[in-house]
């Protein structure tokens, strides 16, 4: 065999071997995927959506209060989060000396980093103990932790692409630097910062670990926010470690109407983003 | 003199104004940040000191978890979330590379832009659904098939010997690889694209083939990256909690054999922190989150660094 035969039997085979990785790669996915697709309309149904969940050895119930639930959880989370990403990456993209704003960043990129279950436990010794109770506004601390780095970093990522003769035609009226970064920079940069805000939102609705003992999870409708409260992805969880089949098929339903969520947002996302968002 | 007050009265005003507030705004949502991430540290070190205090070193070398006795060594868990992560990193190191390599060098761009899309997307299914799919679907046919398997044909080794579970370090392995490979493959992508263009394109002028080509200019370009891509996949797969606390079997013992249950540092932290017995109970489980939350920070440390490297390569501020 000629040295060039081997050398092109060489690129053939490797390219047979990466094609051959991206379907294993994509294969156990593409599995996983159809597998709660089946299984969640064979289970999903009106009562899931308006139920609670029965007690052990009843059929039937649903989720309804873990949707609510998690949908408040969402809403706090966001009210904490939301802010202090934006402002802090108005910070950065706006005010910061270079080399105070790189020890900022690369403290929001290791925060990003930080496993979701260690926030659930700072969030614990922060509020819990204090407040000698597993809470709802615990569980939000803890998802509001992990959504301030995704936001602040998607948010920085769009305030530098606003040009900056767009700022100076505004100061150059007179508006004050901090109207013409509300008004004028931000307002420019809303899309983008509405995708960095639905991309941290995706991410936090599928949490479970931060939950288990901020949150804790509530078996009935809970009242007020100082009271444990139930979230879908830790009924998934209960449900999905339980021995009962009915409420595996419960944790079925769940995932794809979580899985179903969380595609709708990536895609509003990928609507609002057109400029493609780095994950360097 | 008269000039003299109105530049104090503007200087004043200057203080007062919209500027200086919103300013101070940011600064402080800023710098929140960092705050947060001193806080984590802080409060992990300071519900932990009973038990450090107590333990000491032994905490790290002991093999027994007791509640009832008050006696515990994490030794068991940290061994599981070496083994299970190192593992899982080792299988999908190759798959998510080639995979990488495959969406932007091989596949035409359009099917590549199709795959890539796919693989994003899977990397935000949330860590409970692969933890349901995995206890209820793949362990059931760990246990069944590929097990029963090893444990037969293979079972003169020890890594494969013993009874078939289905919970299993073996089982943890594998949901860890699934879940990681997106991760690693998104960030490699990324960084595949940062070669230029004409060194591959010197690289096939001189009679390269395309296998040539990647070995020569894209693999030695982009090693950095990649290399930041695995760490930062690692730190993942140590942090995971959801999935692995489903399938591992959570029994704290260090077995030599894949088939048979372990536990991890945060599989312990989920399963125990709520129901802790006792102050000391509560303050190990802090321990454990703390050793977890150091190595996670350094592994990300040492990843954002690398990767830092490339996308200043790239000739834009990261």
């Amino acid at each position: 065999m000629s040295r060039l035969t081997f050398r092109h039997a060489k690129n053939g085979c490797m390219t047979f071997l990466m094609g051959v990785f991206t379907l294993a790669v994509l294969i156990p996915l593409i599995l996983i995927f159809a597998h709660i697709v089946r299984m969640g309309i064979s289970s999903i149904s009106v009562d899931f959506f308006t139920q609670i969940p029965r007690p052990t050895g009843e059929t039937g119930g649903g989720m309804a209060n873990g949707m609510v639930g998690s949908a408040l959880l969402i809403f706090l989370a966001s009210c904490l989060g939301i802010p202090v990403g934006v402002f802090g990456a108005v910070y950065l993209a706006e005010y910061g000396g270079s080399r105070i704003s790189t020890v900022i960043r690369f403290a929001a990129d290791v925060l990003a980093g930080v496993p979701s279950i260690i926030t659930g436990m700072v969030a614990y010794a922060l509020l819990v103990v204090p407040m000698k109770g597993f809470s709802a506004l615990a569980g939000a601390f803890a998802l509001a932790l992990i959504m301030i780095p995704i936001v602040l970093r998607t948010t920085e990522e769009q305030l530098k692409l606003v040009p900056v003769t767009l700022r100076e035609a505004s100061l150059a009226l007179g508006v004050p630097l901090w109207r013409t970064t509300l008004k004028v920079t931000l307002r420019s940069a809303l899309k983008g910062v509405m995708t960095g805000v639905l991309l941290a939102i995706a991410r936090i609705a599928g949490e479970t670990a931060p939950l288990l003992f901020t949150a804790l999870g509530n078996q009935f409708w809970s009242g007020k926010l100082t009271e444990p409260i139930a979230a879908m992805p830790l009924q998934i969880f209960n449900f999905a470690i339980s021995p009962y089949e009915d409420w595996h098929r419960l944790a079925w339903a769940g995932a794809l109407v979580l899985v179903t969520v969380m595609f709708g947002l990536s895609l509003a996302a990928r609507y609002f983003g057109r400029t493609k968002q780095s994950g360097l | 003199m008269l000039q003299e007050t109105d530049t104090r009265r503007w200087q004043i005003e200057k203080k007062l104004s919209g500027d200086f507030v919103f300013k101070g705004l940011t600064v402080v949502f800023a710098f929140t940040i960092l705050a947060i991430l001193l806080l984590m540290v802080e409060e992990m070190h300071r519900e932990s000191l009973p038990a450090l205090a107590k333990f000491g070193w032994r905490f790290v070398t002991g093999r027994e978890w007791d509640a009832v006795q008050s006696s515990f060594g994490a030794l068991p868990f940290i061994w599981g979330s070496v083994i299970s992560s190192v593992l899982a990193l080792f299988l999908a190191t190759p798959l998510s590379v080639g995979t990488a390599l495959f969406i932007t060098e091989i596949a035409p761009q359009r099917f590549g832009g199709v795959v890539s899309a796919l693989v994003e997307l899977l990397a935000a299914i949330p860590s409970v659904i692969y933890g349901l799919w995995g206890v209820l679907v793949m362990a059931p046919w760990l246990q069944q098939s590929v097990e029963p398997f090893l444990s037969e044909r293979l079972g003169f080794i020890p890594v494969f010997q013993g009874t078939p579970y289905g919970v299993s370090m073996l089982a943890a392995v594998f949901i860890l690889m699934i879940m990681v490979v997106p991760i690693i493959t998104a960030i490699t992508r990324e960084v595949l694209l940062t070669v230029p263009q004409s060194q591959k394109e010197a690289a096939v002028a001189l009679g390269a083939t395309r296998w040539e080509m990647i070995r020569m200019t894209v693999l030695p370009y982009g090693r950095s990256g990649i290399l930041g891509a695995v760490i930062l996949g690692l730190g993942r797969a140590i942090g995971e909690t959801m999935a692995v606390t489903m399938v591992i079997g959570n029994t704290p013992q260090i077995s030599l054999s894949l088939l048979s249950p372990a536990y991890t540092m945060p599989s312990v932290i989920a399963n125990e922190f709520a129901e802790a017995s006792s102050k000391l109970h509560s303050s190990a489980l802090m321990e454990i989150g703390l050793i977890l939350l150091v190595v996670t920070l350094i592994i990300n440390i040492l990843a954002r660094l690398l990767l830092w490297g490339v996308s200043r390569q790239r000739g834009r501020t990261p």
